[in-house]
């Protein structure tokens, strides 16, 4: 017991402090957040300013452009575009509706029926990550190609003739088709659904499979009673991350689709990079972002569902 | 084993409070710790036991008041600058490191070279050296808390704090690690303030219990003392179990004072009432349900004389081994509770059989009646 | 019927396994395609096996400048984002303070918003304010996307340490620098890693808002799309390939060694 004979080491200072100390620590927050928020702020808050004064602008590159409250560019863009933006819509619903039903499935075996393969299975969704997203849509072109496997198939079985009809797909192809965008994007963006819906699948206790098992649940019952309700934090959030870049996206429309599966992404670009009407396509930009914002605001509440972050 | 006789591991507190917005978490209180005790504070959770012990700690600054270390004012030291360590609920053992370099944390950071042989001999001392190069999870909860007791008293602290350091582990364990606890206290000689919601254990290890409750410390002293002799409502039912009557003083005489209760009279030792006692006035009289007799309504002549007496008849009866626990219906209270040994058990008392329940008056105490009648009984602190 | 109950017990698993297979296909087809030689600009078709490209994955004019450009703003938009958004974390579930639903909300925003928005957007800042489109515009960029993801997986962990660690370092006599060094930095560093590779993950493959605001400046992701336009070097797929087979050595080692570790240690 020899180490705790020994006197105690000195460790305050002698002299006792009889003031409290000055509040240190009291700015600290605000010096944490300082550097980070000004960088959102100037580059993100800030340019969605200058793009909603740009929205209201006229002129010319060559004269330059002034503020003249004109909302007409709003009426004309909307007008011109409403194809686009309807496009945009049900193109990234499809695909979000089309992840939902692919990524469930494989989300309800990483979390519950893996086993020893359940690493495995998450490395192997990751990693295509990091391979080039491009690189990987445009191998979709040799996939979806005219005389591939794929398409060989699907005519064989008539499949091709039904979509045709549904006006999915153009005769015998499925590139440069709605069919190919959707397919692409659903791709694109699987893994932005299947990560937190496995997030909130793993949260389940697997005790409660079997507590309504035990109350005469049949499996498929059990999924709708139990496990679907206690997933729903992961559907909602997996449908944003899927919904939102699929809306906006461009990618896809331009490597897999044709001129006539434009999206507003691609108008968007294509106005801002090339045509350079920067009042339209800023008009653009702010329709698209006010019209997405308002449908996660109605989603997320009809959902009940707030903890997003 | 005594360290200098400065009283420097007195912990003395004057007057401290702590008020978050129009919340006290602690009223004004004083306490005095005097060094090489092993000192309890009990109480339900919110009861302001856990930001006492942080005040000391320093990891909670007093809204008012002092706190002291021997003679030192430490109120407002930096809780790294402290000779207090404490031992934290759920032991906080940093995940990162091994139980080695958790032991050696404090040393290494009070510039210590060589800690090897140190750590080595407090790791013997809570017998866990052959677990030194393990990760805190991979040891068992009362491994956990040894190292978490290791990691603190390494440093040679003048106090030592323990935040409900026992309140993970199963009954069993929690037994064992007690004696464990105090065997420690009592090799080392370091003043031990220990906070704990479970009586049993405050009992069992403290030389001195503080009962706190909202804010306020209600009664201070050995165990035995709050446990026969309580003061208010709160210590007689959180401390074990009380009866408590609601009766009228009906003479006072000196040493003792008689009082009226469902239409018989009770004797109480007036140094064992805590209450002003004036004729007509109300008292609570109190008793522990291990010190009543039973004897069957038949036999009521057998009695001695100068016992405290009521009649009641038996609602309940639970037999639970040691003990027979029964719950008889008195004029004065419906619910007596009443343990009776099971030496010689009486075959007729069984539920619905008329009873006297009879008493030492010496066993009783009296108590404030203006008090809340149930506080600290186990319903209220759950709520 | 035993089949068909082998199959509805297994519905789940084909299913899955149906998912993964859609999810990995692309990735076979750019490692097989990258032993192709193909006869035009564009190596879509298959036609016969070579490993010319892997022999030579510089061969194409501007592809490795452009992949050196993606590494470096990569890297140093990791390295910012990173720093800026573990000290937001800290702030965020550390400390009280004013404004923070404001806060909370400039963070989530970047998250919720289609990329070709931010990317207009901050053009027009850019327009606006006369920068010069390149290298620095789009770290700019980058940064500002990346620091969301990084604030929100270091939250995370952070929200998860528990606080008492920290008074327990303060308790064994280590300062404020010395608890942040020893105690939190390191319980919070799998938060920041995760933080970290997410940033570089999305900096080395962001195409929109680099497409936007590079001007003549040509990363990786850009030089895909333009070749997609000119014709498709094989290379790329060398390029592809060897990133998929690097990440998936790198997470399967990383595993290796931690299962090591944790049964040393037992």
């Amino acid at each position: 017991m020899s180490t705790l004979t020994e006197a105690p080491a000195p460790l305050a200072p002698a002299e006792p402090e009889h003031k409290p100390p000055r509040k240190r620590g009291r700015f600290t927050p605000y010096w944490l957040l300082l550097p980070g928020m000004l960088w959102l702020i100037v580059f993100f808050a800030l340019p969605m300013i200058y793009q909603a004064s740009t929205s209201v602008q006229t002129g010319s590159l060559e004269d330059g452009y002034k503020v003249t409250w004109h909302f007409a560019t709003y009426w004309d863009a909307l007008g011109e575009y409403w194809p686009q933006f309807l496009r945009s819509v049900s193109y990234a619903a499809a695909a979000t509706v089309l992840c939902l039903l692919l990524g469930y499935p494989l989300a309800y075996l990483i979390a519950f029926r893996a086993g020893r393969w359940k690493n495995l299975i998450m490395i192997l969704v990751i990693a295509p990550f990091f391979t080039s997203f491009l690189i990987r849509t445009l191998a979709w072109k040799t996939i979806l190609a005219d005389s591939g496997v794929v398409v060989h198939t699907l005519n064989s079985l008539h499949v091709l003739d039904v979509t045709s009809w549904l006006g999915w797909t153009a005769g015998d192809r499925v590139l440069a088709t709605p069919l190919a965008v959707v397919c692409g994007l659903t791709y694109n963006f699987l893994p932005f659904m299947i990560l937190p819906l496995y997030t909130s699948l793993e949260r389940i206790d697997g005790r409660l499979h079997e507590a309504a098992g035990d109350l005469y649940a049949k499996p498929w019952t059990t999924f709708r009673k139990v496990t679907f309700p206690l997933s729903m934090p992961g559907v909602v959030s997996g449908t944003l991350l899927t919904f939102i870049p699929a809306a906006g996206d461009y990618v896809n429309a331009e490597l897999l689709g044709s001129t006539d599966t434009r999206m507003i992404g691609n108008v968007i670009q294509t106005q801002f990079l090339r045509i350079l009407d920067y009042p339209t396509a800023a008009a653009l930009s702010f329709i698209l972002m006010a019209g997405i914002l308002a449908m996660v605001t109605i989603y997320i509440r009809r959902s009940g569902t707030e903890d997003l972050v | 084993m005594k360290t200098t006789p400065d009283n420097s591991g007195d912990v003395r507190l004057s007057g401290i409070s702590k008020t978050y917005g129009s919340f006290t978490a602690v009223h004004p209180l004083d306490l005095t710790v005097p060094e090489g005790s092993f000192f309890a504070l009990l109480g339900a959770s919110g009861c302001g036991k856990t930001t006492t012990l942080r005040m000391i700690a320093g990891l909670e600054e007093p809204s008012t008041g002092t706190v002291c270390l021997g003679d030192q004012d430490v109120t407002y030291l930096q809780p790294y600058k402290r000779p207090v360590n404490t031992v934290f609920q759920s032991y906080a053992l940093f995940p990162h490191l091994d139980i080695f370099e958790n032991v050696a944390f404090g040393l290494r950071r009070r510039g210590i070279k060589s800690v090897k042989k140190q750590v080595e001999e407090m790791l013997e001392l809570v017998q866990l050296g052959e677990q030194a190069r393990k990760k805190p999870h991979q040891l068992s909860g009362g491994q956990q808390q040894r190292v978490a007791v290791a990691r603190a008293l390494i440093n040679h602290p003048k106090v030592l704090l323990l935040d409900e350091p026992l309140g993970a582990l199963d009954l069993k364990l929690r037994r064992q690690m007690q004696l464990e606890l105090k065997r420690i206290q009592t090799e080392v000689g370091i003043t031990f303030v220990h906070v704990t919601h479970d009586q049993e254990e405050a009992m069992t290890m403290a030389d001195t219990v503080a009962v706190m409750n909202a804010g306020r410390v209600e009664q201070l002293g050995a165990p035995t003392e709050l446990y026969e002799n309580p003061q208010t409502t709160f210590v007689a039912n959180f401390l074990g179990t009380s009866n408590l009557i609601e009766a009228e003083v009906d003479t006072s005489n000196g040493d003792d004072i008689v009082l009226k209760a469902g239409g018989g009279k009770l004797v109480l030792p007036a140094e064992r009432c805590s209450a002003p006692a004036t004729a007509g006035g109300k008292v609570l009289v109190g008793i522990r349900p291990e010190k009543i007799a039973l004897t069957h309504a038949d036999d009521a002549g057998e009695i001695p004389a100068g016992r405290n007496r009521l009649n009641g008849k038996i609602a309940d009866a639970s037999f639970i081994g040691v003990s027979t626990q029964y719950v008889i219906d008195t004029p004065v209270c419906d619910e007596f509770s009443v343990y009776v040994q099971n030496v010689e058990r009486d075959g007729r008392l069984l539920p619905g059989a008329d009873v006297v329940l009879h008493w030492s008056p010496a066993h009783t105490f009296g108590l404030d009646a203006a008090q809340d009648i149930d506080a600290g009984t186990e319903e209220e602190v759950a709520a | 019927m035993p089949f068909v109950n082998w199959l509805k017990r297994r519905l789940v698993v084909i299913a899955g396994l149906l998912t993964l297979g859609y999810l990995l296909l692309p990735n076979v087809v750019v490692t097989v395609f990258s032993f192709n030689k193909p006869k035009g600009r564009f190596n879509y078709e298959w036609q016969q096996f070579s490993t010319d490209a892997w022999k030579d994955p510089c061969g194409v004019a501007d592809m490795c400048g452009s992949l050196s450009i993606s590494l470096q703003i990569a890297v140093w938009a990791t390295v910012g984002a990173t720093v800026l958004g573990t000290m937001i974390s800290f702030a965020l579930v550390r400390y009280r303070f004013r404004a923070r639903g404001a806060v909370n909300s400039l963070i989530f925003l970047p998250m919720a918003m289609p990329e070709v928005v931010m990317a207009a957007s901050l053009l027009t800042l850019f327009l606006n304010m006369g920068a010069q489109l390149g290298f620095w515009t789009i770290l700019i960029a980058h940064i500002m996307f990346c620091l969301s993801f990084v604030v929100t997986a270091v939250k995370a962990r952070v929200m998860s340490m528990d606080p008492r660690l920290e008074e327990a370092a303060r308790d064994l006599y280590a300062g404020p620098v010395q608890t942040f060094l020893r105690v939190t930095l390191p319980i919070a560093a799998p938060g920041i890693a995760a933080g970290a590779l997410l940033s570089f993950a999305l900096s080395f493959d962001d195409f929109i808002i680099t497409n936007f605001n590079a001007g003549s400046t040509v990363t990786f992701p850009m030089f895909v799309w333009g070749s997609a336009q000119r014709g498709t070097p094989v290379q790329i797929n060398v390029i592809g390939t060897a990133m998929f087979l690097i990440a998936v050595l790198f997470v399967l080692t990383s595993m290796v060694v931690t299962n090591r570790r944790n049964k040393q240690k037992a």
